[in-house]
């Protein structure tokens, strides 16, 4: 995984349930591709084909919340979704998509500043979002937490662990 | 001194001393629970070539949501998970019979106070109604639990809510939650465990303690305690295999709490869930007359027996308006046998109710979808746009009564006339 991510935003607002992410008709895969072509189906008309042409998600309070379904952050990820910077998330999402490999950032602050469309850039080592000559801090992931993410997932993880 | 519950059970499981809130640990959990989602976490052990379970013992396995397979597909994953079982010698294995996870393994002395449970979903923290910090996670997360025996947690802050009074005839548990959950937020507590306490909690019912424990995830809850009392000890012991296992935890008195807020049952009014965020709650005198073309009387939240009772109290020697489909859905085997001795089934079904087999059902989108639309009025515990069918449909969620009530009525009605 890469340090440092960037690319065009598409932007949610608050409380975008998992349900919503990937519908439970759909928890028969567990393919990223398989699950891509029907996230966020709920919205209707265009989704999820429009989400394609961007790179990184932007949302307000409680993203991911309702549901454990991991597949939620996999279908982000089968859509090319680079990362996910929310003001919150719900707990199940952001330790899902820790084990996905998903790199989500907590940053309220950049919520307000960004419109659709804008272009972000996020250094995950410094902890630092970077948008139209403003940055804005975030914590990082604890580190220990943070090897799980940097090794491609919790699968890959458990794998290098059962090696050694 | 000076720990709440989460914090106890957490360093317990951890073999720490004591733990503090944001400290994070390797917890070892007592069970780990896995539904449905079973053939996802067997598929991740195939995929990085892990043999061995930690514990074969600490596996619990419902295959609770969409049971009876209805396709191909979910026969073959079903067959995957009882393969899984057989090959592993789970002895808390579940087939399609028994009924909805979190009710099957509480009924059967699978959760007792001061355990720590995780599984495939997020209404695990319902076992905090028996004392027990319940927590979901995913199944990636569930077959590393299975092969190391343990996982990473924060330690949380806890909220306490002191519930005092009585409730109001026609007002019960989900009408609480509701209020609790409009008022406090879908994120309200979310990383946050939730204590509950007061001079009303002796008189509620385990079944109204799972209600609430349930819920409660729905304000982003990490996990909730109600702490064992009487009642706990009254339902529990003859469920568990070993009666001297039956060791609650309770927080310190000087215990520290991020915030506390005290509720008076008595000033709460029926409430209703509107489309499509839990969040969205009003009084049900707000959206009286509300057209509704289905009832789902089931759920983790409220397919219990005692709600199938509170129904068919309202239904009994009365017909549904003929425009509704009330679907009824037993949230285990042990509830519809219950119902079934005690009539109750036979009250519901003589209103023009539509029994089902024990299971998640039409929450879980098996059976009573809805068509662009529609309104459903549920039980359950969500709303979210879709959930239940076509995204052009909607689902408004009551409690056991008022659904009653409104099925009678073929409108969202209000359930204290009946009383």
């Amino acid at each position: 995984m890469e340090d440092k991510i960037q690319g065009r935003i598409y932007k949610f607002g608050d409380n975008v349930n998992s349900d919503i992410i990937i519908a439970g008709r759909y928890l028969i895969y567990i393919d990223p591709v398989q699950l891509a072509e029907h996230a966020f189906e709920m919205l209707g008309e265009g989704f999820p084909a429009k989400l394609r042409s961007f790179d990184i998600l932007v949302a307000g309070r409680n993203f991911g919340c309702g549901s454990a379904r991991e597949q939620a952050s996999t279908a982000i990820k089968g859509l090319g979704i680079k990362a996910v910077v929310a003001a919150s998330f719900a707990r199940t999402f952001y330790r899902n998509a820790i084990n996905d490999a998903l790199p989500i950032v907590e940053c309220p602050a950049l919520y307000e500043a960004v419109a659709e469309g804008d272009q972000i850039s996020i250094d995950l080592a410094r902890g630092v979002v970077s948008h139209a000559g403003s940055e804005y801090g975030f914590p990082g992931i604890p580190e220990s937490v943070g090897k799980i993410l940097k090794l491609g997932g919790l699968a890959n993880y458990l794998k290098s662990t059962l090696e050694t | 001194m000076s720990q709440t519950i989460a914090e106890k059970i957490l360093a317990a499981k951890s073999g720490e001393s004591r733990v503090s809130p944001g400290q994070i640990v390797d917890a070892y959990p007592d069970l780990v629970m896995s539904h449905t989602a079973t053939w996802r976490s067997v598929s991740v052990m195939k995929k990085i070539g892990a043999r061995k379970l930690y514990d074969p013992k600490r596996l619990a396995i419902v295959l609770d949501h969409i049971s009876p397979a209805k396709t191909e597909k979910y026969a073959a994953d079903q067959q995957t998970s009882r393969n899984f079982a057989r090959e592993y010698g789970i002895e808390r294995f579940y087939d399609v019979d028994a009924g909805i996870a979190h009710l099957v393994l509480m009924e059967h002395g699978h959760v007792k106070p001061g355990d720590l449970i995780v599984g495939t979903d997020s209404h695990c923290t319902i076992y905090g109604a028996l004392g027990a910090l319940g927590s979901g996670i995913g199944y990636t997360e569930v077959a590393s639990v299975w092969v190391t025996g343990k996982l990473w947690m924060k330690v949380p802050t806890t909220i306490k809510l002191t519930l005092n009074g009585r409730f109001a005839a026609g007002v019960s548990a989900k009408d609480l939650m509701l209020h609790l959950i409009g008022t406090l937020g879908a994120d309200g507590c979310g990383y946050k465990s939730v204590e509950f306490y007061g001079s009303a909690l002796p008189q509620m019912s385990i079944s109204e303690r799972m209600t609430m424990a349930n819920l409660a995830m729905e304000m982003g809850s990490k996990c909730v305690f109600i702490p064992p009392d009487e009642k706990t000890r009254e339902w529990l012991l003859p469920r568990l295999k070993d009666s001297s296992t039956y060791e609650p935890v309770y927080a310190d008195k000087d215990a520290l709490y991020e915030r506390s807020l005290d509720i008076d049952l008595a000033a709460l009014t029926p409430m209703v869930a509107c489309p499509h965020q839990v969040e969205n709650t009003k009084p049900v005198t707000e959206v009286l007359g509300t057209r509704i073309d289905q009832a789902f009387l089931g759920s983790c939240a409220n397919g219990k027996y005692e709600d199938l009772v509170i129904a068919a109290r309202i239904l009994k020697g009365q017909k549904i308006d003929p425009r509704v489909r009330l679907i009824v859905t037993p949230g285990s085997k042990q509830i519809m046998l219950e119902a079934m001795r005690t009539g109750i089934l036979a009250t519901l079904m003589e209103s023009g109710a539509l029994v089902t087999n024990p299971g998640c059902g039409a929450c879980a989108g098996d059976g009573g979808m809805l068509a662009d639309g529609e309104v459903s009025l549920s039980t359950a515990n969500r709303n979210f746009v879709g959930r239940m069918g076509s995204n052009k449909s909607s689902i408004y969620l009551s409690s056991p009564a008022t659904l009653a009530a409104s099925a009678l009525k073929g409108v969202i009605a209000d359930p204290r006339e009946f009383y």
